[in-house]
């Protein structure tokens, strides 16, 4: 493996402020919040998969950064969160958008670049957005929505609101400048943001190995006065468990926290399958996805009887329906029309 | 070609007095602050110092450090946070001091403020005011003293605006503050210390909108922020000789008055660009560009820009003068237009 797929101790560490490491025997979650955490990874699931093979078929124009693998990090952290609390995503924010609650309709009638997207086929995959649920948008540039957030926690700070700001990016975004611009000032300003790595071990076709000389991405934290805490990304309870602490933290106004899920991408960068380069093993991605975190959260719900196979099966077909009424909604929808060219360029 | 409106015209009235460029500009900002409480100000040095160029004297006495913010020396973190604070609501006004920093923080200006509004489907507004110090003649080399403005009258999105004294710093401030749209406010540093009129109540000039600085027969003059002074006094000195020019401010670069600029040139036959950014690349050929356009059948003589040689500020006072153009440039110009019949 590329990386530890579960959290590690750190607990020794002198560094100041300490970083902690989150127990998952301990994310104990209640059965509504298993159901919850089921649904939202359901979801951001089957949206990717008939995405990517709607991208195969040569049906979506663009690219597609699928978030295959990580889908334990945005439903454990989004599941923590109130619709007015803010998030900004990446280039691979389709699993943002869809947990924090983005209707199918929009997101596939923007994929397919129709004018009744969440952009009005402005837009694409990369800026997907919808501001009555906080979701500020996915963001082409790596790094560039970080500072973002944190101009959105100012906001909720200045106007005296206890919303917060989540930031997600990956482990390469944090080689970028803005990642430590924003970190530092965050923590300068106590703002309410939770800087959110998702580690999945790579930037784009590089590993982390090969981009950066420590294991941890949450060490950098500690350069800026921020606690942070590592937890294993292929488990949305304990997703969800830190995240809630965090936000519990932000909210009381004790400042900017990271966390670190480590996770793992079941795609490639872009599209499904590389079709060159072979960046990692087969045996490498098929060891992660004996760790699929459905899989896992399924397995512990079915043992601990906080859920039935059949409420499983249930939510699965539900989806599945909502998925094809969108696909129908977005291809039955009309294109932009070109007169419009200009439209929304600037404002007034 | 943009669409203008007619706005009324901002008269001088009986509060109006000398003012610095730097008060005025001073006194904009305080205004627009006391009229929306929206409005704050972030940047490197702004609250407890007061800016380095004094432009923010004595606001965090009255707004306090809740709107008064003094950040880290992160330009990209800090135009992040008025890109996020813009999204929710807020009218930023985030300060990037000199605007040769603008390199550090261009994507939050060129691939996040300018462009949200239109890839987000108009879901929201940016209503973001950069402010910034721009131009030579302070002997601060080729990494502060730049004039920027082709490059982000390039961007989609973005709006310019460059005043060219004392009345226009005040009037353009405001105006980009109470716009919905990321405005970049381009001070020149060498017209901080500058006097002239200002009115003393709230007032914004309408952006877009270019103004007739001096009106004249012979040729029109089109010039940009500290070079409409260099252009008047151009127009002193060929007044001695018998020549009226007419000189233009277009105040804001984008979005840009071509309208005004055509209507002037259409009567004299002559046009003359200039600014004080380096000629190739620079706004003076898309000014060109448009007004052969529009008015090639007019034209007596090619357009004829004026702008700095093709190389980096330079630093040694003889060099920075000998660079940067000036009046008798400018009426050497129009002497050379005039000389094609």
């Amino acid at each position: 493996m590329a990386q530890r797929a579960s959290s590690t101790s750190s607990t020794s560490r002198s560094s100041r402020p300490q970083k902690k490491s989150a127990d998952p025997a301990a994310a104990q979650a209640s059965a509504q919040v298993v159901r919850d955490l089921h649904e939202r990874m359901v979801r951001i699931r089957l949206f990717e998969t008939e995405a990517g093979k709607l991208m195969e078929a040569g049906k979506l124009p663009g690219f597609l950064h699928l978030y295959v693998g990580q889908e334990a990090v945005a439903a454990g952290v989004m599941a923590a969160l109130r619709d007015d609390d803010q998030i900004t995503s990446t280039h691979r924010g389709h699993g943002h958008a869809v947990a924090k609650g983005v209707s199918f309709r929009h997101m596939y009638a923007e994929l397919y670049g129709r004018v009744t997207g969440a952009c009005l086929g402005r837009g694409g995959s990369m800026h997907i957005n919808d501001l009555s649920l906080g979701m500020l948008g996915a963001n082409g540039i790596v790094g560039a929505g970080i500072p973002i957030a944190v101009g959105a926690a100012f906001a909720a700070h200045y106007k005296g609101e206890d919303s917060v700001a989540v930031s997600f990016f990956g482990d390469g975004a944090t080689n970028i400048g803005t990642f430590h611009e924003a970190a530092n000032m965050a923590a300068v300003l106590r703002l309410p943001v939770l800087f959110i790595c998702e580690n999945n071990g790579y930037a784009e076709f590089t590993p982390q190995s090969k981009h950066m000389l420590i294991t941890d991405v949450a060490d950098r934290a500690a350069a800026y006065g921020m606690p942070s805490v590592i937890v294993d990304g292929m488990d949305a309870a304990a997703v969800h468990q830190a995240a809630t602490e965090a936000v519990a933290r932000a909210r009381a106004g004790e400042g900017p926290m990271m966390i670190e899920a480590k996770t793992y991408r079941f795609y490639d960068h872009q599209g499904v399958k590389g079709l060159r380069h072979p960046y990692r093993s087969d045996e490498e991605v098929a060891e992660w996805k004996t760790r699929d975190p459905i899989d896992l959260l399924e397995a512990r719900a079915l043992s601990d009887g906080t859920a039935t196979r059949a409420e499983l099966d249930d939510t699965w077909q539900r989806t599945r329906d909502d998925i094809a009424d969108a696909i129908a909604y977005a291809e039955a929808s009309p294109l932009p029309d070109t007169a419009d060219l200009l439209l929304n360029v600037y404002s007034g | 070609m943009t669409t203008i409106t007619e706005a009324p015209a901002v008269a001088l009235d009986a509060t109006a007095r000398e003012l610095t460029y730097v008060k005025a500009f001073n006194e904009g900002l305080a205004q627009a602050m006391r009229e929306d409480e929206n409005v704050f100000v972030a940047g490197e040095d702004v609250a407890g110092y007061g800016g380095v160029f004094r432009m923010f004297d004595n606001l965090l006495d009255e707004f306090g450090p809740r709107r008064m913010i003094d950040t880290p020396i992160s330009e990209a973190a800090l135009v992040g946070l008025g890109v996020g604070a813009a999204a929710r609501g807020l009218r930023p006004v985030v300060d990037l001091m000199f605007m040769d920093f603008i390199g550090v923080c261009l994507d939050q200006i060129v691939n996040q403020a300018a462009k949200m509004k239109y890839m987000f489907g108009g879901a929201l507004s940016v209503p973001l005011t950069i402010t910034t110090a721009s131009g030579a003649g302070l002997g601060a080399a080729a990494q502060h003293s730049q004039s920027l403005e082709a490059w982000l009258a390039h961007v989609p999105g973005l709006k310019v605006v460059m005043p060219c004294d004392a009345y226009t710093a005040k009037g353009l401030t405001v105006s980009a503050i109470r716009d919905d749209n990321p405005v970049v406010v381009m001070l020149n540093k060498v017209l901080l210390g500058s006097k002239s009129q200002v009115p003393e109540p709230i007032y914004g000039i309408p952006l877009g909108q270019a103004h007739t600085a001096r009106q004249g027969s012979d040729v029109t003059v089109i010039a940009l922020g500290r070079m409409v002074g260099e252009a008047l006094s151009a127009a002193d000195e060929l007044a001695a000789e018998g020549v009226e020019i007419e000189v233009i401010d277009p105040r804001t670069v984008q979005p840009l008055d071509t309208e005004t600029m055509i209507a002037s040139v259409r009567r004299t036959n002559r046009v003359l660009v200039v600014h004080e950014a380096v000629t190739f690349g620079g706004l003076g050929g898309e000014i060109a560009a448009q007004i052969q356009d529009a008015a090639f059948d007019y034209l007596d003589a090619p357009v004829l820009r004026i702008g700095a040689p093709f190389s980096p500020v330079p630093f040694s006072p003889v060099l920075e003068k000998a660079y940067v153009p000036d009046g008798a440039r400018i009426a050497q110009g129009c002497r050379r237009l005039l000389e094609r019949s």
